[in-house]
């Protein structure tokens, strides 16, 4: 149980305050609900290019990381598809400081020249070092635009193409910051040994004086239901052959998620789940494999993936995935094999909880999803989950006509 | 109402003083080393077992690896599914972890389900079985993701650079090659457990929520097993310290980035200006607002990332940059990179600069103790050194008071630019 309090600014920042004694640290983490899925299909990879320049100085203060580090504070930040999110950990005697620079740049950035120029060139470096110069780099790039025809999840965060960040403009920058970058628009979570009064002050001290905006309301395309099944083979230069099978599924805040991701769970967590046992150590058609779901805001993918075994047919390989999702559509899955993978949920968010950042974080994504108490009620969600459940999701989603597949061979 | 200034930073507190928590250390009856760090406020458990038993203690590449990562796959009682079986069932989670000195088991478990847990714990450590077929498919998908890792060029580099640094002699610098997986035997990693896996040769350490019961289950599991009197061999090399003025570049085609990596063998945290060099050794790369960032990422845009760091080994110790920059810049990059060497030896660190990378390591050492767990890799960190908790205190004292003047004597005693050995792995022209 992570107890909190909430309250919310006259300009509309939600507050949520967590209490840990425990820790000298305390977590600051502030989420602006924008990501990748708000940008525009032209000029894709901004919303992360924005995350860069966050880091470029504000109105009132040259450099961020200076002044944070000048009291033994450490910071970054990461964009997803759906959201930007900042966090800053400090001793908790200099707290105040991460208020004031988190505060200046909600404000308004210094937007230099300079500071655009450069993070671009530092953008499309992690462009090639993450995507195009690593083996398997491209397959999100390849995987998304086959799963979604209209929905912006068809490109990746870090964008579809490297001249959309080459051709950003200083215009566009402004631009999106005024229109997402608003107190409004966004949620702050304070954890560690911390008084809420003493938070409200500084929150108000800080963060009231800036003005609401009118945060756009999201009107995103919406995905047709995939009716028939996908394929895309690639040729590349890599050691051994891998397929990636990705499933149309429901987002975080729909019942089934649970039951959904408990199935990925069953699949592939751990060295006894069925993937691994059958796949990889009794049939040896995979050196490699995994099943997961992508917690997003809207549908998302439940993704099969694995490296093939050397000598292994491509044909083969599938038809042992398929065969082992007909198996649990077939009522193969027992009341202890759910129990177990349901201990295992039990057991990664305890040893979660150990880390004030991490309980800032999830805090934060619970109020995004609409409560931040959710993450108190999501042990009961899981633990709920029945047997019938997880044969119901297979059936529906575990199916050919829901599947985008990417087949990546070596040349 | 005052108006707020926001141009002036709020008032703040150098990090005065860090409570370090020690461990209790207690022995099992046939005298195996249990230390426990408890604390936390949640009902979870994580016991390593340490073994001297790292890449050090290997003759043959993948040993040491192989061996502790082959323990759970089947023992005398259990098939390796019963194992994954029994460990998932209660929801714990094993990690086994081979460093270059040190080979770990360790496990992560609910509190209440630890006895259930160490059954298996148990019979993996004390009964491994070896089994051929196991051991056939480890090493056909290891060799799987090493392959995968020879088409990174990071990967390369990283390698090419401990086999320039210790020699391929030296267990250190003796990294795997494909053909190395063809030899490796089961023979051999049965010779190698049956050396260095016995308990007399391991630690326990238990954090979080450890109490009595804790060390009494402990007890019961491994306080009665037989374990050997005399001490275990453990071999001594000597480290050659090489004059490096070494440059090798591989090229690998088609590469859109060049991976590079320089530096050279340096103290480890046995010698007094341990401490100095690792102040050093921030100011250059180790920290966001290094100069090395600053300048080939934050002012050239050169790369995603830049770090250097201080790695301290049970014989030895090194130095190292690492970065992987644009093909087209590899050359310019490394031109500034020396450059910022350079400036360390003839240029004293400002007071500014030095005082904000004191608060900086004193607020990073202060997280560091954040919890139990990672109070316990604190104590991992000097134990295995023969240090006890006056090495961080100590380390507090050299933070605080150390000055520009001995910073640059460190620098031209250390960093001289003819001693540095420059790997690049990628477009080399």
């Amino acid at each position: 149980m992570i107890a909190f309090e909430k309250f919310e600014l006259e300009n509309g920042l939600k507050v949520i305050v967590h209490k840990d004694e425990t820790t000298p640290i305390v977590a600051f983490n502030l989420l602006y609900d924008v990501g990748a899925r708000d940008e525009n299909e032209n000029q894709t990879g901004f919303a992360h290019l924005f995350e860069h320049l966050m880091f470029g100085g504000s109105i009132n203060i040259p450099n961020f990381d200076e002044p944070l580090q000048k009291v033994g504070g450490d910071n970054n930040a990461f964009t997803s598809n759906d959201i930007t999110n900042y966090y800053i950990t400090i001793p908790k005697e200099n707290l105040e400081t991460a208020f004031w620079l988190d505060s200046d740049r909600m404000l308004s950035l210094a937007f230099t020249e300079k500071s655009l120029e450069v993070q671009r060139q530092v953008v499309i470096e992690e462009f090639k070092q993450n995507y195009l110069n690593q083996p398997y780099g491209d397959v999100w790039l390849l995987l998304r635009p086959l799963a979604y025809q209209k929905h912006p999840y068809k490109w990746a965060t870090i964008g579809k193409e490297i001249s959309h960040i080459e051709n950003a403009t200083m215009q566009d920058v402004k631009d999106f910051f005024y229109k997402h970058y608003l107190p409004n628009n966004a949620i702050l979570v304070i954890a560690g040994n911390v008084d809420l009064t003493k938070i409200e002050e500084l929150s108000k001290k800080w963060f009231e004086d800036i003005k609401p905006g009118n945060v756009p309301i999201r009107d995103l395309p919406k995905e047709p239901i995939q009716t028939e099944e996908r394929r895309l083979k690639v040729e590349r230069n890599v050691p051994s052959n891998a397929i990636y099978k990705a499933y149309k599924m429901c987002n975080r805040t729909h019942p089934d998620y649970f039951a959904t991701d408990l199935l990925s769970d069953i699949l592939s967590l751990g060295d006894s789940s069925r993937l691994y046992k059958s796949l990889i150590k009794e049939q040896k058609l995979f050196s490699d494999i995994n099943a997961y779901v992508m917690g997003s805001s809207d549908e998302g993918l439940f993704v099969i993936s694995g490296n093939l075994s050397d000598g292994v047919s491509f044909e083969d390989a599938e038809a042992a995935i398929i065969n082992e999702i007909e198996r649990i559509k077939a009522s193969s899955l027992t009341e202890a094999e759910l129990q177990k993978v349901k201990n295992k949920q039990e057991s990664a968010r305890e040893f979660s909880e150990t880390s004030v950042l991490t309980k800032a974080m999830n805090l934060a994504f619970a109020e995004l999803n609409g409560d931040a108490n959710l993450i108190n009620t999501e042990a009961d969600k899981y633990n709920k989950v029945t047997v019938k459940d997880i044969e119901r999701i297979a059936n529906q989603i575990l199916i050919s006509t829901n599947c985008s597949t990417l087949i990546y061979a070596k040349i | 109402m005052t108006v707020l200034d926001r141009k002036l930073a709020p008032k703040f507190k150098q990090v005065s003083t860090i409570h370090f928590l020690q461990p209790k250390t207690q022995q099992l009856n046939n005298g195996i080393i249990v230390h426990s760090i408890s604390g936390g406020s949640q009902n979870i458990l994580k016991i390593d077992f340490i073994f001297k038993a790292g890449i050090w203690h290997q003759n043959n590449p993948l040993v040491a690896k192989a061996t502790n990562s082959l323990l759970k796959e089947g023992t005398k009682n259990y098939s390796a599914h019963d194992i994954a079986e029994g460990i998932d069932q209660f929801g714990a989670y094993f990690q086994h972890e081979v460093d270059y000195d040190n080979a770990t088991l360790t496990v992560y478990t609910l509190s209440k389900y630890l006895e259930n847990v160490l059954v298996f714990v148990k019979e993996i450590l004390l009964s491994p079985k070896f089994d051929k077929n196991e051991f056939n498919t480890y090493k056909e998908n290891s060799l799987e993701r090493f392959k995968i890792n020879q088409e990174k060029v990071s990967f390369l580099a990283r390698n090419e650079f401990m086999k320039q640094l210790f020699g391929y002699k030296n267990p250190y610098g003796k990294i795997a090659k494909v053909e190395d997986f063809k030899n490796l035997s089961l023979s051999k990693i049965k010779e190698f457990y049956h050396h260095f896996y016995d308990m007399s040769n391991c630690e326990i350490v238990a954090s979080g929520n450890v109490t009595a019961d804790t060390f009494t289950s402990l007890n019961n599991c491994f306080g009665s097993q037989k374990i050997k009197t005399d001490s275990i061999h453990i071999k001594t090399q000597s480290i050659a310290e090489k004059k490096h003025t070494k440059k090798i570049h591989i090229e690998k085609a088609g590469a859109l980035q060049s991976a590079i990596r320089i530096g050279k063998l340096m103290p480890n945290k046995l010698h007094p200006d341990y401490f100095k060099l690792q102040i050093l050794s921030t100011i250059l790369g180790g920290y966001f607002g290094s100069r090395l960032m600053k300048n080939i990422r934050e002012d050239k845009g050169y790369t995603y990332g830049v770090g250097c760091g201080l790695l301290s080994l049970k014989n030895a110790g090194y130095f190292f940059i690492s970065t992987e920059v644009g093909a087209d810049v590899t050359t310019k990059a490394i031109k500034e990179i020396y450059k910022e060497i350079n400036i360390l030896q003839t240029e004293e660190v400002s007071q500014e600069e030095l005082d904000l990378v004191k608060n900086y390591l004193l607020g990073n050492l202060l997280k560091s103790c954040d919890g139990p767990f990672k109070m316990a890799s604190l104590f991992e960190n000097l134990h295995f050194y023969g240090l006890d908790y006056s090495f961080y205190n100590d380390y507090v004292k050299t933070i605080k008071n150390i000055t520009p003047k001995e910073l640059i004597d460190i620098a031209n005693q250390y960093f001289k630019i003819d001693t540095l050995l420059e790997v690049v792995v990628g477009k080399t022209h």
